[in-house]
């Protein structure tokens, strides 16, 4: 009753944001009115806020400011503590842990003693316990920059997360007032962050998304077939992130205050953690310029240092971290059963991305029709901290109005769990010279799906035949050379359309191979130059509906194929 | 829909040949399919998810989200406003505009004070466009009179406040319900009732407004109302009355007391509209079967409760006075039977000692019977010595050894050595049992 701005119906309606909860950073996001995703900075300006809390004499600092405090107040500062939460002490790596607050056994959690009140006991604070103050100083952020109290979100997770993870991650979140409504996984958020873009088409495609993170790295192959994704196969390397990257700069400039002052400023911790904070910013610099510099003000034994570093030195002594992210991509696509020349896009996550070698050598490992979707190969590219915040937001977005029991029997596996085609299905050309195959559903297609394709009817028209198959792909070397991989065994993947238009100098191609013919079926007087449309809907029993027609035409072809099942 | 790929292959010709049923030959079925977990994100998910969860085709599910979408633009278009104006609108003086029906002029008299923010915009929109004075001077008509357009403007102005909205909603005496005529409350109470209360609600800083309900609405939902109703926390208020200040910079005692004056009213009516509530709500709980209805059902629990208590209590008494008489019963009967006993016993005794005289006279008879066991007549120191011991004997046993001892001596009669060797037998019993002493009896020895 009355109208809204009597300010009466003030009601508890639901606003959702979405939440990239990292071990070195979070982020939050949410989507604008006119439907892009906006990712939020907070108080102090950051967008990719570090996940750290800090105490001092009982007043609590977040982000940034706690970070500094890694240099003065290690023991009462609690960073990297995502990874702890919902695990038992025994299952738990602490090395990114050693140069602050350091876990310890609670019972059956784990737990970080600090002195989080003014008084000089320090008290011991769970994982849970720091994951809610975390999160709601993220809300708080976020609920001052829109102006309007946040109290739902949908929260990233690496694919890996454990159910008892995602228990704790939803209990903490609660504690902190915020109802989360769905826990997605990093690398699917970081895929849709691109497809939610406006002018982004459903198409099918393979995409690998490397997310590179501060601590660690998870690489995943998503298959994305008429807008539904599902996640081929994982890799994950713990000890390989930004971090890795840091030690090579923090090195480099160890070994070059060695040289001057004989004193390594890397045996104090005093002097490593602020080698650690400058090297991590001098890291971030060279990925935006060739220069970076260094300076910090009393490393060791009160003397300042200044230096700088130019890239292609940093880029000559990271050669083997490198190599270590190329090859987990690589890994993950074997891994998957695949081919790089099956992949359709890579997707670079994470705040390592920014790192321009790394994309280009992913462009050196890919062929030239994969896209490579990082700040350095591609102009339009999402800045890559940025991806799996904005596809949190972007699902938030969409099961806001919905009901929590909604949303649960959405992703109950009743529901997820669907059969996948284990081959592409197409329709085959035969002329006069040769067989070519056209695939229409890929495989790993989640079922059912629907299709629809039109060909072209021959010149003098006439009836027509269509023969519709299924396919599998073959890697073909065309012209070995010398220099030529080896080539490998293809399996009975897919890709997209076979590569017409790939150059002559490549060795390696896809060529369609028909392996089983499914239906044939019959357009009887067909015009001159008319097309026909084809439709094929596949049932998760496999059975098939097939209709064809021709365009414009009123009579279809219509048959069925029952299931195996 | 799936959108669709237009690949520029052409198609092969019909074999020669080839023939089919309905041109359809199917030839095999496909590969046997993997089981994977797709990621639950994004809008096609959710198409998959519905379509799944409600067993929708393909076909299906975009028929039936069409139809929402189509729904949803349906609505919208209700919204729209078209009342046409009341004539008499037109000659109002714009400088009155005080006086003008706010709602009518923007034409939301369907709505009043539940026209939406979004509603008065569209609404003003579209006077706008037709009263607009380039609109009328296009048509010709150019009577210079742009005093609708500027009603239109005013309405919108103060629709758009909120809080001279709320200022003018309080006075709209178009959206006043009027308390029902007794005619009306006869034909059905609730129904003449509901529509007061529903409007008066709008005043409520509280939402929602408890409605009155019906014949059937719990002792708590009746409660909870008349509570909500005599505790009601009103924003209305009666600025929209004030008689206006005249700001001409002069006279300021002048303005002075027409503000205070104007204060005063609005109290005033406060007060009044308050007391008006007040009594209504005074007449319908008085009217009001339900609060009957609860009082008679709390009396008739109540009733139930003392009579239940009564009862009790009787039953109790009754208890007692029943068990009293039982036991005196129980006391009588006793006593009865006790007196009884006694009788029955005296008259044992007194038939054991006739017995027991009888049984002696037969002892004391026998000897005499057998002439004292003399042949011819016994001398007196015979008789002596004989009677002695009879009587040494009886003066021994007990009752019953008499009877047996005298039925002895009955079947001896008169012989006189059977009556001699009973006796001697009951003497020599009773010296074996130490009740006589050796040597004592004489005649029986």
């Amino acid at each position: 009753m009355g109208d809204a701005a009597n300010g009466v119906d003030a009601q508890a309606e639901r606003f959702a944001i979405g939440i990239s909860f990292g071990n070195s950073y979070s982020s939050i996001a949410r989507i604008s009115a006119d439907g892009k995703a906006e990712v939020i900075a907070n108080e102090e300006g950051d967008r990719q806020i570090p996940s750290v809390l800090s105490y001092i004499e009982g007043e609590e600092y977040h982000g940034t400011q706690a970070k500094a405090q890694l240099i003065r107040n290690s023991g009462n500062t609690v960073a990297y503590f995502r990874d702890f939460l919902g695990k038992d002490f025994k299952s738990i790596d602490p090395t990114p842990c050693h140069a602050s607050a350091h876990p310890q056994q609670s019972e059956s959690t784990i737990a970080f003693s600090i002195r989080d009140t003014p008084s000089e006991t320090p008290n011991s604070a769970t994982v849970s316990e720091i994951t809610t103050r975390h999160l709601r100083r993220l809300k708080q952020s976020a609920t001052d920059f829109l102006g309007k109290e946040v109290n739902a979100a949908v929260i990233t997770v690496p694919t890996n997360f454990a159910d008892a993870q995602r228990e704790a991650l939803v209990a903490s979140a609660k504690a902190a007032g915020i109802d989360v409504l769905q826990l997605i996984h990093e690398p699917v958020a970081a895929v849709m962050a691109y497809d939610a873009r406006p002018e982004a088409t459903v198409t099918d495609k393979l995409t690998v998304v490397a997310d590179l993170g501060g601590t660690r790295s998870d690489v995943a192959v998503v298959a994305c077939r008429g807008g539904i994704y599902t996640i081929l196969a994982t890799a994950h390397d713990y000890e390989l992130g930004g971090a890795s990257l840091d030690q090579i700069i923090i090195d480099h400039f160890a070994k070059e205050f060695l040289k001057k002052h004989q004193i390594d400023p890397r045996e104090d911790a005093r002097g490593l953690a602020k080698l650690k904070l400058e090297g991590e910013a001098t890291r971030k610099a060279l990925s935006l310029s060739t220069n970076a510099q260094l300076s910090v003000e009393s490393l060791a034994n009160g003397i300042d240092f200044g230096s700088t570093v130019n890239r292609t030195r940093f880029e000559l002594l990271s050669g083997k971290v490198f190599a270590q992210f190329t090859g987990l991509i690589e890994q993950v696509v074997k891994k998957a059963d695949l081919d790089v020349l099956d992949i359709d896009e890579v997707i670079f996550s994470g705040g390592a991305s920014h790192t321009p070698k790394i994309a280009q050598l992913a462009r050196n490992i890919f062929p030239e029709k994969t896209a490579i979707l990082a700040p350095s190969t591609l102009i339009s590219a999402i800045n890559p901290s940025e991806l799996a915040a904005r596809g949190a937001a972007f699902q938030a977005s969409l099961v806001q109005e919905f009901d929590h029991e909604d949303i649960e029997q959405s992703i109950h596996p009743m529901v997820t769990v669907t059969p996948h085609l284990s081959k592409a299905i197409g329709v085959e050309f035969t002329s006069s010279t040769d067989t070519t195959f056209q695939p229409l559903l890929n495989a790993e297609t989640a079922l059912p799906a629907r299709r629809i394709a039109q060909y072209v009817a021959p010149k003098e028209g006439g009836d027509v035949l269509v023969r519709v198959c299924e396919g599998a792909r073959d890697i073909k070397v065309t012209k070995p050379e010398p220099k030529a991989k080896e080539e490998k065994p293809a399996d009975d993947e897919d890709s997209d359309f076979s590569d017409e238009d790939e150059e002559e100098e490549d060795i390696r191609e896809i060529v369609w191979k028909t392996e089983k013919p499914v239906a044939e079926l019959a357009v009887k007087g067909v015009k001159a130059g008319a097309k026909i449309e084809v439709m094929v809907h596949v049932n998760p029993d496999l059975g098939l509906q097939i209709a064809v027609r021709e365009v414009g035409g009123s009579t279809a072809v219509r048959g069925a194929i029952n299931g195996s099942a | 829909m799936a959108p669709v790929q237009v690949v520029n292959i052409s198609l092969p010709a019909l074999p020669s040949g080839w023939s089919a049923e309905k041109d359809f030959k199917p030839v095999g079925g496909l590969s046997a399919a993997t089981q994977r977990n797709i990621e639950a994100v994004g809008p096609h998910f959710l198409a998959h998810a519905r379509r799944k969860r409600h067993n929708r085709t393909f076909s299906e599910d975009e028929r039936i989200q069409a139809k929402q979408n189509v729904a949803k633009t349906e609505d919208e278009e209700n919204m729209d406003i078209s009342e046409d104006e009341d004539p008499a609108m037109f000659t109002r003086e714009a400088k009155d505009w005080k006086g003008q029906d706010h709602y009518a002029v923007l034409g939301l008299t369907k709505y009043r004070w539940r026209a939406t923010p979004e509603q008065i915009k569209k609404a003003h929109r579209k006077k706008v466009l037709r009263h607009h004075p380039d609109k009328k001077a296009a048509s010709g008509k150019s009577d210079e009179n742009d005093n609708f357009f500027k009603c239109i403007q005013k309405a919108t102005e103060l629709m758009l406040d909120p809080v001279r909205r709320r200022q003018f909603d309080s006075v709209d005496e178009a959206a006043e319900m009027d308390p029902p005529s007794k005619k009306q409350i006869s034909k059905g109470y609730f129904k003449a009732w509901a529509p007061v209360f529903h409007a008066e609600g709008r005043f409520s800083n509280k939402q929602p407004v408890p409605q009155l309900g019906n014949d059937d609405s719990t002792q708590e939902e009746v409660e909870s109302f008349y509570n909500f109703w005599y505790n009601f926390d009103s924003w209305r208020s009666f600025e929209y009355l004030d008689e206006d200040i005249p700001d001409d910079g002069e006279g300021r005692d002048q303005k002075r007391h027409t503000e205070k004056k104007n204060a005063n009213a609005r109290r005033k009516r406060k007060q009044e509209d308050n007391v008006r509530l007040r009594e209504m709500l005074d007449e319908v709980m008085a009217g009001d079967e339900r609060i009957k209805k609860f009082r008679q059902q709390a009396r008739a629990g109540k009733d139930a409760k003392r009579k239940a208590k009564e009862d009790e209590f009787k039953r109790a008494a009754e208890e007692k006075e029943r068990a009293r008489v039982e036991a005196e019963e129980a006391k009588k009967a006793a006593e009865e039977s006790a007196k009884a006993d006694r009788e029955k016993n005296k008259k044992a005794k007194e038939a054991a000692k006739n017995a027991a005289k009888k049984n002696k006279r037969v002892l004391k008879g026998s000897v005499k019977d057998v002439n004292y066991f003399a042949d011819g007549e016994p001398t007196a120191s015979q008789v002596d010595s004989v009677l002695g011991d009879v009587e040494l004997i009886m003066g021994k046993i007990d009752v019953d050894e008499l009877a047996v001892l005298a039925e002895k001596l009955t079947i001896a009669g008169k012989d006189g050595a059977a009556v001699k060797s009973a006796w001697s037998a009951e003497g020599a019993r009773l010296v074996g049992a130490g009740k006589v002493k050796e040597g004592e009896l004489k005649a029986f020895a």
